[in-house]
């Protein structure tokens, strides 16, 4: 229903403006032969009315002025001088029609001087209401709102009635309400400021800041520009909150993806893994690959579902890895931690290294498929980001999808009876040398779809994983070991609680705090958030 | 081998011990200053001038690993923050010696470092005052670390947190403290650190003189520290350490206060990693925040893991080893250094987890071969330096 009515509203407007330009054009013409003037107030009200005028085909012409390329034919006719490969071009400016057989240099220049030029720089700015690009009408219609005047308002009034870009509309509607506020009557004052109250842009914010400082105002403005401010300051803390909230669970679930497998590892098998970062870093890598890999040898068509496949290679590949690294290395060392600690610290050295002669120590890049790229304005101001949107979204699938593995498999099962009792599991039959090692493969295998995730948002480096190993274990500490609830919690707290503190403190100073809050914590609660509780819990000391 | 492990506190000063330590001191102490000093620059067994810093740069390794091995080999505490303890000792000296440039800096001015000309500080800090006098920085290098673990210590064992949860929360102090000090607004120096020292005790500290007494002292520092560090492990204390390390509950349920003689092993260890600290600083000329980084920390655990861990000869071998092993490679072919890191750690952990006296040991020696003091059942009589609970 509305999309007929609007297109309807679309068809009048064509016809509208089918009516009005040859009234237009004649304005044009007008304007045009003022150019040719002889006195600078001349050419002056010239420029003016070009540019109140609205109508694209002004911005050449004045172009041409300010680029010393108008030319004065004896016959009154202002021509633009066109130079396209070496020759010389003439049109005419009003009507836009080449003109031959006149010699240029025959011509007389039309001269500005630097007044002049400050008049074609504002009639320029006014005329890109009317540009044909979407972005530069919707930067003028912003910047609109400093320059209120009566001028802009009529400028303002002509480009809404073509205007057809929502946003645009939106944007011209308050520079058009600014403007009123300076030069309207009291009603129109009023109800501009009640429409300028509505927003939560902070340049309106000044601008109403502006106006309340203007000597002897009306009481009654007076009172509506407080209840505005009031209003636009309540929704600025609003939107200031969500903002930070947003921020935070999207750095929550980043901590939240690292700490996942680490929380399988650690957590359920009591692994310390320090080259867990590593394998977040070789799934970033992955996606790194798969990249290239699409770039070369696949249509550009198809190249935004490179990371679709990359996910899956990522969790392969790095759980693979994380196989083999469980039957080599971690089997001899279970039930010596610390040992574990320093071999597998050992092991993510050796991954960095490899990872930075195959690919060379600088940054890689991992460009953002179309879907992801961009994002849309939720409230005034405060912007989601569709990667870090979709991360978030990624990451409570890879947390419900492990929840069921856990809890509603036969591995899941086997996983747990292993972690709770080993030998009784081994006693019932399961073979818990090779759940170990599918665990371990498990845990690393998200920590490369985690790296994978991580690419979308950051740098690719041989370093990614060092950047995240210390956060991922105080995640999984916090939480609480052993427990997926836990970390799912911890790593939420630790995100929002990071943003609100930068906020007063800073970034650095916020990590510090939280590094520091978490020490303190442990010292209270040893065993995390959600411990365990009874004899699983007394095995780990 | 400088002496043999023994097993207990009469055996453990015998005759035998002072000889090995008298000559390795002799070696270390005296023999490399006279090759340095006293024989011909062409000859092949010179020390020349450049060697004397590195060589006390590995002294310094030494005693840091020597303070790690104390509480890891012997108390079972892996603790990931000796780094930050050798940088906090490292930080104090810096501190003093940039007291020392005086009005020689690039800014002339006579109160302030440079850097804080640089970020327009007006006066300085207070936790500046007092480090232009020697004795006050020598103060502060045992205080800062040792009060710093102590709190941290405290607060740790006293909530019984053990194993790889009190490795991670050093790690996570470590890394906080590395955060820290990369803030310029901390006061010191930020990112760059302390730098262009001129002179420490009236002595200019790139003359040559200076470094080999700097050596020297580093010497002295080892050679006290390891006494010390024996003292405290063929001590009965040292028999409790041993024994918590491998049942921690069972010597609480005992009588013992574990917490207690952790917390005292852990502080003396802290002092002895920072005086290292200290120690280093003028040698190699900068402390800045790079020390705090917690890859550092681990590093010094694979030092006494190659050496051996729970051996003090084994723990300062293992130092000097590596170190060798790094600035050779990391010299000729730097892109090898990591991979051989992440191979000492593997293999010492998988291969031979008694490190180097390890394997020494298990050689088949003509002389009857002595047992490792781990083994040794020793009956604990009566506790001395720990509070029995009531």
């Amino acid at each position: 229903m509305s999309a007929r009515l609007f297109r309807l509203a679309a068809l009048a407007l064509l016809l509208l403006l089918a009516v009005a330009l040859p009234a237009q054009a004649d304005d044009l013409a007008e304007a045009v032969a003022g150019l040719g003037g002889a006195s600078f107030a001349e050419k002056e009200k010239a420029i003016i009315a070009l540019g109140t005028l609205g109508d694209p085909r002004a911005v050449p012409i004045l172009h041409a002025l300010g680029d010393d390329r108008l030319r004065k034919a004896p016959d009154g006719r202002v021509l633009i001088l066109d130079t396209v490969g070496g020759t010389t071009k003439l049109s005419d400016a009003a009507t836009g029609q080449e003109i031959s057989g006149v010699e240029a240099d025959s011509l007389d220049r039309i001269i500005v001087n630097n007044r002049l030029r400050g008049a074609i720089d504002a009639a320029l700015g006014a005329l890109t209401l009317f540009s044909p690009e979407r972005d530069a009408r919707l930067a003028a219609a912003q910047d609109a709102l400093r320059h209120p005047s009566a001028a802009t308002m009529a400028l303002l009034d002509k480009a809404l009635a073509v205007e057809q870009d929502s946003e645009i509309r939106a944007a011209m509607q308050q520079s058009l309400s600014a403007a009123r506020l300076f030069t309207g009557s009291k009603e129109e004052r009023l109800a501009a400021i009640r429409a300028l109250g509505t927003t939560t842009d902070p340049q309106v914010k000044n601008l109403l800041d502006e106006f309340r400082n203007t000597p002897d105002l009306d009481p009654d403005l007076r009172k509506a520009t407080d209840e505005a401010l009031a209003a636009i300051s309540n929704r600025l803390w609003f939107t200031g909150l969500a903002a930070n909230l947003f921020q935070g669970i999207s750095l929550g679930s980043v901590l939240l993806l690292a700490a996942i497998g680490l929380a399988i590892t650690f957590g359920v098998m009591g692994v310390i893994n320090m080259a867990h970062g590593e394998m977040i870093m070789l799934g970033a890598y992955v996606a790194y690959v798969v990249q290239e890999l699409f770039r070369a040898f696949f249509p550009s068509g198809v190249f935004d579902a490179y990371l679709i496949v990359a996910v899956p290679v990522a969790f392969l590949f790095a759980g693979a890895l994380g196989v083999v690294l469980e039957r080599c290395l971690i089997r001899f060392l279970y039930g010596r931690p610390l040992e574990t600690l320093l071999a597998t610290w050992g092991v993510s050295l050796i991954l960095q290294q490899s990872v930075r002669s195959i690919f060379g120590s600088p940054n890689k890049e991992v460009s953002n498929p179309g879907w992801m790229t961009g994002g849309f304005d939720l409230l005034g101001g405060f912007t989601i980001t569709w990667n870090r949107l979709y991360i978030i979204c990624f990451c409570f699938a890879v947390l419900g999808v492990l929840a069921l593995i856990l809890n509603r498999t036969s591995f899941g099962l086997q996983v747990r009876a292993v972690t709770q009792n080993r030998d009784m599991a081994a006693v019932m039959g399961i073979r818990t040398a090779r759940v170990d090692a599918l665990t371990f493969g498990l845990g690393s295998g998200i920590a490369g779809m985690a790296g994978v995730a991580l690419s979308q948002i950051g740098n690719v480096s041989p370093n990614l994983g060092t950047i995240y190993i210390v956060d991922s274990f105080l995640v999984v500490v916090f939480g609480g070991v052993g427990n997926l609830l836990g970390t799912l919690v911890g790593a939420l707290t630790l995100g929002i609680v990071n943003k609100f503190l930068e906020t007063v403190t800073g970034a650095i100073l916020a990590k510090i705090v939280v590094l520091v809050a978490i020490i303190l914590f442990i010292q209270r609660r040893p065993r995390g958030l959600f411990a365990l509780k009874g004899r699983t819990a007394e095995a780990e000391a | 081998m400088r002496a043999g492990l023994v097993s207990a506190e009469q055996s453990a000063w015998t005759p035998r011990f002072w000889v090995g330590f008298a000559i390795a001191l002799l070696v270390l102490g005296g023999v490399i200053p006279v090759l340095n000093l006293a024989v011909a620059h062409d000859s092949p067994v010179a020390v020349p001038d450049y060697l004397v810093p590195l060589l006390g740069k590995y002294v310094c390794y030494a005693i840091l690993a020597l303070s790690l091995d104390l509480v890891w080999g012997y108390a079972g505490i892996l603790s990931l923050g000796h780094g930050a303890f050798f940088a906090l000792g490292g930080y104090c000296m810096g501190m003093y010696l940039m007291r020392q440039i005086g009005t020689r800096g690039v800014y002339g001015n006579p109160l302030l470092p440079d850097f804080m000309v640089f970020l327009n500080w007006k006066e300085l800090p207070w936790f500046w005052w007092g480090f232009d006098h020697f004795a006050y920085a020598v103060a502060m290098i045992v205080l800062v670390p040792g009060v710093f673990a102590f709190v941290f210590g405290w607060l740790a064992f006293r909530s019984r947190v053990t194993g790889v949860y009190l490795s991670i929360i050093t790690q996570a102090m470590t890394y906080a403290l590395w955060l820290a000090f990369f803030r310029n607004d901390m006061g010191f120096g930020g990112n760059n650190g302390l730098t262009d020292y001129k002179d420490i005790l009236g002595w200019d500290v790139h003359l040559a003189e200076t470094r080999l007494g700097l050596y020297l002292a580093s010497v002295a520092g080892l050679g006290i520290g390891f006494l010390v560090c024996r003292f405290i492990t063929v001590s009965k204390l040292g028999r409790v350490l041993l024994a918590l390390r491998d049942a921690e509950s069972r010597v609480r349920f005992l009588g013992y206060s574990t917490t207690n003689a952790k917390l005292f092993v852990f502080t003396v260890s802290a002092v002895l990693a920072g005086i290292a600290g200290a120690l280093y600083v003028p040698q190699v000329g900068i402390i800045n925040p790079s020390e705090f980084s917690p890859g550092n920390s681990i590093e010094i655990a694979i030092w006494v893991s190659v050496g051996g861990r729970g051996t003090l000869t084994g723990a300062m071998i293992g130092a000097v080893l590596v170190n060798l092993a790094k600035t050779w490679l990391t010299g000729a072919v730097p892109e090898i250094w990591l991979f051989f890191l992440g191979g000492l750690f593997v293999l010492t952990t998988l291969v031979f987890p008694h490190g180097i006296v390890g394997i020494l040991r298990n050689l088949p020696w003509p002389r009857p071969r002595r047992v490792a003091p781990t083994k040794t059942p020793v009956p604990v009589q009566e506790p001395v330096a720990i509070r029995k609970r009531a």
